[in-house]
């Protein structure tokens, strides 16, 4: 009952986190899935209409119930912590916010079981196709709106907590970058999940009511989902990584010793990534017939969202320059997240070009281009995250030798997996198809060997998390010797309510 | 938590509260606002209608130039209907009406309500096509195994950029049955 109606920040973090951990093993299971319906040419494992729910559901459950709440869950630990409050600013809400989750991916899973199965239109639901789904089609949306309304909450919530709670002398530009990037994100989330709410209710009338948003019969047309779908989309993607800057930007000063450098233009940078963020959406649509100077703009627009990101990359590689680096995992998987996201931002500025464009677009150089920026950078700063605080959260030492070789066997692993899906891509494979020519029978082989390992090399991290909760060497309040906050003044495991007297800000 | 700070705390939840309503609303605004920049313009390939009446005040037939009009027909996923051009293309002067037509059959056993919708390519051109008559402008319902021709009639606005020498016009024909019955 106390994990039900708590209203403690740490418990709410902890439910939140184990929470994503389910949703990553389950939407990892469909990825097994997918590869093993890859590993040939031809239908073997699953019907194509299955296939295409799993790629769909896939989508919808890493985006909106592993990545989204992993971080929302990391900003409950970790905010109040930073900025030397008690607790969040309105803790009931926040109790509200999670708990909606579970029912949301009941909601969603539920369509499985019923007639039609689930949604196989693609996790961008583009109509007329996502309205062809069968009865489960009002369930899916219903899913999207539960999912959406808690992360607006979970949003309202950090920003609230950012502007009110902070100790005094804490000012905006004394905060971490995990905050900043945190109240930038969620200020994101407030602008574009509202739109995304929008859109999938104009899909559920549409279909049931009789309107026609998006039926070119009744005067509507399908590319205008597209155009408001990406203006929720492309923001979303940088939902999903600008949190991740904000932890790289705490692990990787730790472990080389030596303060961040540039801070304040790393908070820059995230603004102005936040703001262009906004103007870049059509570059997913750069194949609808857009006429020229529409193409031109939304390319440019796109290249320029690199020189920020650019900056971020450069200040990393800056801290660590001449830095007495170790290499704890945490610190393996921050440099792994910098060399490998920087790959799938190569891969972007690539997709960005729109005459290239033309020829990957909606083949599997996205996907690679994708997963590189998802995968081993989302989902990379999660781990590196989890390896850093864990100490810190349960006063165990996680156990370092498996993390190591958790880090060492996902980054072979994930590189077999996806680094041939670019040159699958460029030769012509389209995404989002059960059964390919046989040219493309190799790449594929070794894809799915690389996606089975690293499915099984994730188990690992599962047990090395639940062993340190479960106990191990006990940890001092400092824990890592270079670290640097608010968070390692307090004791490990930190008290229930984290600062019930503000603390003195240097 | 002091009284003073929750009290903080629940005024600024409504104030950003009020944004994220703010951004369902702008989410519907978005829909007039993308018709009203299609109109503006001239995207999307929609397709301009004006009266007889306009035409011959308003235009000069061009007669040393000639274009070609293509048509294209298409039936929307799940439509039976057998649809199609009369002529698959013609040349025209611009600043000067046509008249061609459409042919449409209905092969199944029940009575049936058609919606034509028209798309004009390249996309820069469409503002410069016109028409003044067309059985897209309404809803064309046909008995069980009737067949219909459907008349047309158009003009090419002779500011037609030079470039162009070749429009397409294509309609989708969409089962509109069940809208029309409610
Ligand atoms: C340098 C920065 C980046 C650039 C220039 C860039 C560019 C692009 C472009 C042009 C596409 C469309 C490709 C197509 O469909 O033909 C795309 C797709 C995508 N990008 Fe990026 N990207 C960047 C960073 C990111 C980041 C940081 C993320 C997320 C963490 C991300 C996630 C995605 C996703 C999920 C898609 C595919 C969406 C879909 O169709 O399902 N990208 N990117
Ligand atoms: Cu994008």
């Amino acid at each position: 009952m106390r994990w039900v109606t708590t209203t403690n920040h740490k418990d709410i973090g902890t439910l939140y986190l184990l929470f994503a951990l389910v949703m990553f093993f389950v939407g990892g299971a469909m990825a097994m899935v997918i590869r093993a319906e890859l590993f040939q040419p031809g239908l073997q494992v699953v019907d194509p209409q299955f296939f295409n729910s799993m790629t769909t559901v896939h989508a919808l459950v890493m985006i909106f119930g592993a990545v989204m709440p992993a971080f929302t869950g990391l900003a409950n630990w970790l905010v109040p912590m930073m900025i030397g409050a008690p607790d969040m600013a309105l803790p009931r809400l926040n109790n509200f916010s999670f708990w909606i989750l579970p029912f949301a991916f009941t909601l969603l899973l539920s369509t499985f079981f019923m007639d039609g199965g689930g949604p196989a239109g693609g996790w961008t639901l583009y109509p007329p196709l996502s309205l062809q789904m069968g009865e489960g089609f009002p369930f899916l949306i219903f899913a999207i709106h539960l999912a959406g309304i808690s992360s607006i909450m979970g949003s309202i919530n950090i920003v609230v907590t950012v502007l009110n709670m902070r100790a005094p002398g804490m000012t905006l530009m004394k905060m971490p970058l995990f905050v900043w990037t945190w109240l930038i994100t969620a200020y994101l989330l407030i602008a574009t999940m509202p739109v995304l709410a929008g859109a999938v209710t104009m899909l559920l009338t549409d279909k049931f009511a009789g309107t026609s948003f998006f039926s070119a019969a009744g005067g509507g047309d399908p590319v205008m989902f597209q155009h408001i779908f990406w203006f929720f989309g492309h923001p979303e993607v940088y939902i999903l990584i600008l949190p991740a800057f904000g932890i790289i930007s705490a692990i990787i000063p730790t472990f080389a010793r030596k303060p961040l450098f540039g801070y304040s233009s790393m908070v820059y940078a995230t603004a102005s990534i936040a703001f262009l963020s906004f103007i870049v959406w059509a570059h997913h649509m750069f194949t609808v017939g857009m006429p020229v100077v529409g193409e031109l703009f939304f390319m440019y627009a796109t290249m320029m969202i690199a020189v920020p990101t650019g900056v971020k990359v450069f200040n990393w590689v800056s801290t660590m320059w001449k830095g007495a680096m170790t290499f704890e995992t945490p610190m393996l998987f921050a440099v792994g997240f910098i060399i490998m996201f920087t790959i799938g931002g190569f891969s972007g500025l690539m997709l960005a070009i729109a005459p290239a464009d033309f020829q990957y677009h909606d083949t599997y150089f996205v996907v690679a281009h994708f997963h590189y920026v998802l995968v081993t950078g989302a989902i990379y700063s999660i781990m590196a995250a989890a390896y850093y605080w864990l100490p810190k959260w349960t006063g165990n030492m996680y156990d370092e030798k498996l993390g190591q070789i958790h880090f060492w066997v996902s980054t072979v692993s994930v590189n077999v997996l996806f680094f041939p899906q670019h040159f699958l891509g460029l030769a012509g494979m389209p995404r989002r198809i059960p059964d390919y020519s046989v040219q493309f029978t190799d790449w594929n082989v070794i894809s799915s060997v690389g996606g089975f390992v690293f499915g099984l090399s994730q188990l690992l991290f599962a047990y090395v998390v639940i062993k340190c909760i479960r106990g191990g060497e006990k940890v001092d309040d400092q824990v890592w010797e270079g670290a640097d906050g608010l968070e390692w003044t307090l004791s490990s495991p930190p008290p229930y309510h984290s600062f019930t007297e503000a603390p003195q800000i240097k | 938590m002091n009284e003073g700070l929750q009290q903080k705390n629940g005024r600024s939840f409504l104030r950003v509260g009020l944004v994220a309503v703010a951004m369902f609303g702008f989410g519907y605004l978005l829909v007039p606002l993308y018709d009203v920049f299609c109109e503006i313009t001239g995207l999307n390939g929609k397709t301009g209608r004006i009266d007889e009446a306009a035409v011959v005040a308003r235009y000069q037939p061009d007669l040393a130039r000639s274009v070609t009009v293509q048509f294209v027909a298409n039936n929307n996923l799940g439509m039976p209907w057998e649809f199609g051009p009369v002529v698959a293309s013609m040349q025209v002067h611009p600043g000067k009406i046509y008249s061609t037509a459409f042919k449409a059959r209905n092969p199944t056993t029940r009575d049936m309500v058609g919606q034509a919708v028209p798309s004009v390519a390249p996309g820069k051109a469409s503002r410069y096509f016109n028409k003044t008559e067309c059985f897209c402008f309404s809803q064309q319902p046909l008995a069980a195994g009737e067949t219909k021709e459907m008349p047309l009639r158009f003009i090419v606005d002779p500011n037609l950029p030079k470039d162009v020498g070749t429009l397409t016009l294509a309609y989708t024909v969409f089962d509109v049955t069940q809208v029309a019955v409610n």
